[in-house]
Parts: C-alpha cells; structure tokens; sequence
C-alpha cells in the first residue's frame, strides 16, 4: 500500500470529530436535531472527498506528462538538480 | 417547537366564540400567526357575508390613507417609519380612526381646491401682467414709427399675391386707415401656448382673409398650468382687426385655440396704472398661497408622522374582518363558530391567546376550542428559521411535502451545497463567494431593514446561507482539486520530483512522462487533495477525468441510497410494512447489487494495482476499466485480456459474484413489479367476507388502511390512520398500472439516474478548464510584459481578469452549477422517496399580511 498512515489519520480524526464527536456534544436546544444532522453529513461528504482523491493517488498507475522546461524549472526549485 | 424532519402535527379544531369576544380574540390569534382558518360559509357570496359593512369601511378608510400617502410623497416628506407594529384597535376605536382620516382627507382636499384656485389666478394676474408688458412694445412701435408701418403695409398690399403664396404673414389693414387717428382698430389681446402659434396664425389669416394684424411675442418664462402642474411656455398676442363682424370671428378663433383674452385698456395712461394694479395684486396673492402652502405643509408633516401606523391598524381591522366572515354563526346569534388547523404543538399558545383576546374584550364567557376528527389531510407546517427557511424554499418550489412525511430539507443543508461546490470547487472562487454571502450574513439586520425591491437582490439576499455554505463548501473542494483561480498551491510538498534524468536527454525530447514505478514518485501521495504536479502536466485532463469520473458515480450512488434509506423512514412511520417489503428491499438490493457494487470495484482498482509490478496480473496493463467490467458484467460477456495477467478478473471468484449480483438485481424486478399489487388483491379478497360495519367505519376515514384495524381516536397520530398509500378506493387494474410505472421508473431511473450524476465530472471539468484559460490567456499576458510597462499593463489586464472571473465563473458558471445540483436534488434524489402532494399551512398572521401589503404597494 502506498498510503502514509499521518495524513490517514489525521484526517479520518478530523472529520470524524466533526461527524462524530461534534454531534455528541451540541448541547441542548430546539435545533439540536438539525444541527446533529448537518454536522453529521459535513463530517461525511468532506470525508468521502478527501478520501476519494488521497486514495486515487495512492498508487499511480500513469505519471504527469511534463514538458522538458517544467522539468527543469521543477528539478532546479524542488532540489533535485539534474546531473 | 416543532422540528424540521416532519412537518408539524395539525388538528382540526372548532372555536366558539362569544360574538362580543371574537374580534379581540382573532386579533389576538392574527399577532400569534399560527391558525389557518377554514371558510364555512364557502357558498355565501362576498356581499352578503356578515361583516361586509366593516370591510367596506376599511377599504374606504385605506383609500383615504393612500391619498394622504401620494400627497406626502408629492410633496416629498419623509414618512417616519418606527417599525413599531401597534396593536389592532378596538372595534370602537374605528369610528375614531374613521373621523380622523376623514377630517384629514377633507382638509386635504379643501387645501387642494384653495391653492388651485389662487394659482389659476396668480396665473391669470401673471398673464395679464406680460400682456401688459408686451403690449407696451407693440403700441410703442405705432406711435414711434407710423412711417414704417406705412410703408411695410403698402410693400405688402402691392405684393399680395406673393405674400399670399409665402404663408400667414402679419397683415390688415385697407388702404383708407392710414389717418393716425384714425388708425388704432379693435383689438385684442391674448396668451396662448407656444406651440399653437403656427396654426393659429394661419387660421386667423385663412378666416379673415387676411384682414387682422397679429403680433405675438414669446413669454420667456414658463408658467405653472394649476390642473396639472406642468411647466408650459407660453406666447403672449394682440390682434388688430376692424368691425364687428371680424370682433366675433376673432373670438372664435381664439376660443378654439384655447388662447385667454385679457382686457387691455388703450391708452397708455390707463394700461399703467392697470399694471401697477395688477402688480400689488400678485404680491398679495403670493402671500396667501405662501400660507396655503405653509397649511398644507403642516397637515401633511403631521400626517407623515402616523401613516404608517394608521396603515398597520388598518390592514389588521380589515384583515380581522375578513377572517370573522369565514366563520359561521350560531343558532342563537349569541355564538361565532370557526374551524381551524392549528399545530397540536402550539395548543396551549392559542388557548392562552384566547384567554387574552376575552380579557381584553371584557367578556365573562371563555371561549371554547374543541378538537375535531377529520377524514381530510392536514396542512404542511414546517417550522423554519432564518437559516433553514431558504432550504426550505428550494423543495416548496418542487411540492409542498405530503402530510408529516419526511422532509428532505435538513439533509439538504448540507448535501445541496457540496454537491454544488463538487461542480464548483475553486478555492477563489469559493472565497470570493464566501465574502460577499458572510457579509450579507454580518449585516444582515441593516440590508433586512432597506427592504430593496430589486428582484435579483432579494433573491441573493433571501439564499445568503445557502450562498454562504456553498461558498465554504466550494473553498474544500477546490483545496482538494487543489484549484484555486486555475492555479494549484503546494503546500506540502510535491509527491513527484525529477530524478534520474541527465541534462541532455531532458533537451533532446519535447516532454518527459515521469514514471510512478521509478524513485519520480515518493511512494506516498499528496496528504491533501491532488498533488500540485498535476497542474503543469499535460495529461492532467486524462488523469483527472478518471478521478472525477469515479467520484462522481462514488458520491451519486451514495446520495440515492441515501434518498432511498429516507423512504424506510416514511414507511415505517406510515406502518407501511407492505411497502417496506415489497418496495424498500428489493429496491435497495437492485441499486446495491449493480451500482454499489460499481463503487466497490473502483476502490479495489485504486488501492490493488501497482505501477511497479509491471509484468504481473497486477501492474498497470492488467488493471481493467471499472466501466468495461460492470458493461460487460450486465451483458454476461467475457472481458478479453492479456496474457500476462492471467485474467480479465480484479478478485478471485468475481466471475461468480458478479453472476449472483446480476441475478439478484434482475429477482427484485418482479418483486417490485408484481408482489405489492398480490398483496393488496390477497388482503382484499379477505377484507371483503369481513361485515358491512367495516365498510361503514372505513368510510367513516376515508383514508383508513384496509389491513389495519381502525382506531378512531386521537391519541393515536392521525397520520397512521391515513398513511397507506390510498389504494383502497382504487380498482385493482389501476394499482398494477401505478405500481408498473413505478417499477420501469425506478429500474431505469437507477441507470439514468447514475449517469446523471456524471454532470458533477462535467460541470467541474468545465470550470477548471475555464479558469485556467482565464488565467493563462488573460492575466498571464499582463505578468509576462517587462519594465513599466508592464505595471501598466497588468493594471489594465487585472481589471479584464477580474471583472471576467467575477462575472464569468462565479456568477455565471455559479448559476449552472446552482441549477444542476438543485436538479440532482429534486429529480435523483426526490423520486426516491418524496411523494410532494401536500398543501402548505397558510395561518392567519398580520405579520404575513402586512408584508405582503406592503410589498404589493411598492411594486
């Protein structure tokens, strides 16, 4: 698996807080329902979504296509000059 | 406080009122806003309804108010609005109120007529004195220069025929009147429009034959007409003519053209002191209308002051006497009778409003509020909020929701704008959109107060928390595309880097694809969202489209089990076990069995193939389209494959699976199709050797399911008595029609329906498309120009830049993205469950009836 485990959990963490946790604790009042559900909903659409997109990435199967002068501007500003 | 989820319970409740009680009661009520009343006399005509008299008086009374308000603002006083909403006054207080406007009205008016009829004669003193003034100049000429004249009448008499051909000429006098003395003829004097010279002119002369001299010069300033106030310039004339018989013609003629003969004496002498008398009476004129002016002033400046407020009390007695005509009255005439829906919730609230309503009435008798059974279906109350009533709008504007059945607005809350940001996502755009909604939020007190009647404003203004959400929303998803204005950021970290690559090889090719089996990609993605590599690539499209193809599919098939889970709620509510059994499972099966399944596929192509194992059934030549598979899993068809990876297949044993899916989702086809309908017929069948007091309480409740047995009380939610789905008065043929249609909706919409979801791909793929065009077209020729010029230059392109992506790709390309998602909302996700068949709660509110007064008034 190509996955690193930080950013797996810090974002489960924190979308599960949001969906999770929040929803526990919202204290009481007529909009607690509502509140509970759009918490609820926020913490699993964002979830969904970063996960989607990390785990599509996660083993690439194709890599970008650049042109030789990215290349170099990339090589030389990302430190790894070409030899 | 009812909760958003259903729409609140309502009963039917009858209302005694005593009669003396019942107009402070329904005030009462109206400040409360949460009683529908219900016509009982629905075939009484308007006029012959018992408080007709007292609508009439109040229409009358308005009337009297919105001639008060047009001169208010004829004369351009602010009216004072304190917001403060009075209460509706007492019946007795009317007569008060009636005299009051009644004086004000006539005082107007009398003040109206008063200045009328001074500036007509100011007008006429200020025509008469221009007259005077011109005149003088005419008569001067005459007695300087007898020569000219002379001379000017002979040239023209000599030259007739030309002066004939060449038009009205000033012309008139036969040859024996060149005796001075003799000289002056009749004359009059006049003031007529400017415009009605030309004609006049040449009517006089084609009347008379040309036997009159007319002179006309133009009053320089212009003049008030008093009837309507307008500016008009006008011309002062004199006409020389001789006899009588030309005296009357003249007239006419004058008398036709509307033109004002004034006298003018003579003799110079005489015309002085006429002038001299005409002046002194202007000014004295002027100081009266000045007071007439001052009068009218103060009575208005003081009518200012209250308008609003009489309006408020106003509507609500008229409006307090429209809802007394709906109500019946009893036997005795001692009694007002009224049927109502209120919400079980707010009982205790309408009963301490009656309470009050007889206090303040004085009447010892409380009124009486009887709850009552009813077959029909009660009205759709959602209690909104500020922040969920625009949700709330977006569904009414598809159907009000059916009696209690679940309202999908709390879940749109959230869903509505990420499907929405999901096509949108920018995190730019997404901020420029959350500025301006968070400041319609902040100031939302002073914006609510301008009352804008700006169309498009209000529709804006009215969504601020949608536009809000959508705003927030847009910003993750456009983290997560890593776009914002078309650029990505990198904050973390570039997984991709160039290595292995020397110098040379990199000049001798035009591009390089950098390999992920090789050290060019670190072996971990980007923590968030898409790695910033991408945006320089050039096959970025390629690269993304797979993956916003699959998240697109990925978050459609999750919204429709989620709109489908949603109808488990409607029927367990409803006791519909039939429905439960014969609609909800298979269905869910069907939707998971192929299309989950589709989404199970994409996760195992994600994680399960690996660029470095090339060469072995799981490198990259072996992953198979998730799409090709699942076609050819429906057709039953081998997907061809190659060699080296042993088999067309991702897991082992899936060739199985996928035959047992398959079948699956082809038994629930009939299942929905055909077992409901069995069902019904079967428990019919039974239902019919059952008594005939059966049939008598079933239509009793019109609604009652068959299969249930009816309690008809109160305590239990009147809904489970009505919530089956209505079959019982239809024949047999007609539910296996209904539930066809529903099964050939519901199979093919589950295909149409998840391509349909595929517009989130297209809309974002759109987007992203254009505002990288947008910067690499417009703004990147500003950054690219050196030297000053190019300061200049990107000052210039900025503004194109901005103006382009403001308009263009937030408000435009925010507006289509708005309409598809609101149509994955109403079409994809709302046939799931939503029946929509309701009928909104329409309380009797003043607050509801003022604002729509005064919104009509504005328009």
């Amino acid at each position: 698996m190509g996955a690193a485990a930080l950013p797996f959990i810090i974002f489960t963490v924190l979308w599960g807080g949001v969906g999770i946790v929040l929803p526990i604790i919202v204290p009481k009042n007529p909009n607690r329902g509502i509140i509970q559900v759009i918490l609820m909903l926020t913490g699993a659409c964002c979830w969904l979504f970063w996960l989607c997109c990390y785990v599509a990435q996660m083993n690439p199967l194709i890599g970008p296509r650049l042109d030789k002068h990215t290349i170099l501007v990339m090589a030389r500003a990302w430190g790894n000059p070409l030899n | 406080m009812g909760s958003l989820f259903r729409s609140a319970e309502m009963t039917l409740c009858q209302l005694f009122l005593q009669s003396e009680a019942a107009y402070a009661c329904v005030s009462e009520l109206g400040e409360l806003g949460l009683v529908q009343f219900r016509d009982l006399n629905p075939d009484v005509n308007v006029f012959q309804r018992k408080f007709v008299n007292e609508v009439r008086r109040c229409d009358e009374m308005e009337r009297k108010l919105r001639y008060l308000e047009k001169e208010i603002k004829k004369d351009g006083i602010p009216m004072l609005d304190t917001g403060e909403n009075p209460e509706a006054p007492q019946p007795r207080e009317m007569i008060d109120l009636e005299a009051t406007f009644e004086k004000l009205e006539n005082e107007l008016r009398e003040v109206n007529q008063n200045a009328e009829a001074l500036k007509k004669n100011f007008l006429e003193l200020t025509e008469l004195k221009q007259i005077l003034r011109k005149t003088q100049v005419f008569f001067d000429e005459h007695e300087g220069g007898t020569n000219p004249t002379e001379s000017m009448t002979r040239a023209l008499i000599s030259e007739d025929a030309i002066a004939r051909q060449s038009g009205p000429v000033q012309l008139g006098f036969s040859e024996k009147h060149y005796d001075p003395e003799e000289y002056y003829p009749c004359f009059v004097a006049g003031v007529i429009l400017r415009e009605r010279i030309p004609a006049f002119e040449r009517m006089l002369w084609r009347a008379c034959r040309g036997n009159v001299f007319l002179r006309q010069a133009e009053i320089e300033t212009p003049l008030e007409d008093p009837s309507t106030g307008d500016q008009v310039y006008k011309s002062v004339f004199i006409i020389f003519f001789q006899g009588d018989q030309l005296k009357t013609r003249v007239k006419k003629i004058c008398e036709g053209f509307r033109a004002t003969l004034y006298p003018c004496p003579e003799a110079p002498a005489d015309r002085r002191e006429m002038a001299m008398g005409v002046m002194t009476r202007i000014e004295d004129l002027n100081t009266v209308l000045g007071q007439t002016q001052d009068h009218r002033h103060r009575v208005l400046v003081a009518a200012a002051k209250n308008i609003k407020n009489w309006f408020v009390k106003v509507r609500k007695i008229k409006a307090i006497y429209h809802t007394l005509n709906l109500f019946n009255l009893d036997v005795t005439q001692k009694c007002l009778i009224a049927e109502c829906w209120v919400p079980v919730l707010d009982l205790e609230n309408i009963q301490l409003a009656l309470r009050r309503g007889t206090e303040r009435s004085g009447s010892s008798v409380p009124p009486i509020l009887n709850r009552m059974d009813t077959p029909e279906d009660p009205p759709t109350y959602n209690h909104t909020n500020k922040f969920t009533s625009g949700f709330q709008v977006l569904y009414d504007a598809y159907g009000i929701a059916s009696y209690r059945e679940m309202n999908p607005t709390p879940y749109t809350i959230i869903t509505f704008p990420f499907l929405f940001a999901v096509m949108f996502g920018d995190l730019g755009h997404g901020s420029l959109m959350t500025v301006f909604a968070a400041w319609m939020v902040l100031k939302e007190k002073p914006l609510q107060a301008q009352k804008s009647d700006n169309e498009i404003w209000n529709i804006f203004f009215g969504g601020r928390y949608i536009i809000l959400l959508m705003g927030l929303f847009s910003m993750y998803t456009g983290l997560i595309y890593n776009d914002a204005f078309g650029k990505s950021l990198n904050i973390f970290g570039s997984s991709w880097r160039v290595s292995n690559y020397n110098y040379n090889y990199t000049q001798s090719v035009t591009d390089i694809m950098l390999d992920p089996a090789s050290e060019d990609y670190i072996g971990y993605p980007y923590p968030l969202g898409m790695d910033p590599v991408w945006q320089l690539s050039k096959n970025k499209i390629i690269f993304q489209n797979s993956f916003k193809m699959k998240i697109s599919i990925i978050l459609g098939v999750t919204h429709m089990l989620f709109g489908v889970a949603i109808s488990f709620f409607n029927h367990t509510y409803f006791k519909n076990r039939l429905s439960i059994i014969c609609e909800f499972i298979p269905q869910v099966i069907f939707l998971v069995a192929l299309f989950f399944y589709m989404v199970i596929l994409m996760f195992i192509k994600w994680t399960k193939y690996y660029a470095t194992l090339t060469d072995t059934p799981l490198g990259p030549r072996c992953a198979p389209s998730v799409l090709i598979s699942f076609i050819n899993m429906v057709l039953v068809k081998d997907t061809p494959y190659e060699a080296v990876c042993e088999t067309p297949y991702m897991y082992a044993g899936q060739g199985g699976i996928q035959m047992f899916l398959l079948l699956c989702a082809f038994v629930c086809i009939p299942w929905i199709l055909l077992a409901k309908p069995i069902m019904i017929m079967r428990s019919r069948k039974e239902t019919s050797q059952y008594s005939v007091t059966h049939n008598q309480l079933n239509s009793a409740t019109e609604n009652g399911d068959a299969e249930q047995p009816i309690h008809n009380n109160t305590s239990q939610p009147p809904a489970a008595a009505h919530g089956g789905d209505g079959h019982d008065e239809e024949p047999m043929g007609e539910i296996f029609i209904h539930q066809g249609i529903h099964t050939i909706e519901y199979v093919l919409g589950s295909v149409s329906h998840t391509a349909s979801y595929l517009r989130l791909w297209a809309l974002s793929l759109a987007h992203s498309q254009l505002s990288e065009v947008l910067w690499s077209m417009v703004l990147n020729k500003g950054l690219t120009v050196d030297g000053w010029t190019g300061g200049v230059a990107l000052y210039i392109i900025f503004t194109i830049w901005a103006s382009l992506t403001v308009s263009i790709l937030v408000l435009m390309e925010g507006l289509s993205a708005f309409l598809h998602t609101l149509r994955l909302h109403w079409v994809e996700f709302c046939t799931k469950f939503y029946s929509g068949n309701g009928y909104a709660f329409q309380p009797f509110s003043f607050e509801l009836i003022l604002d729509s007064a005064s919104q009509s008034k504005e328009e």
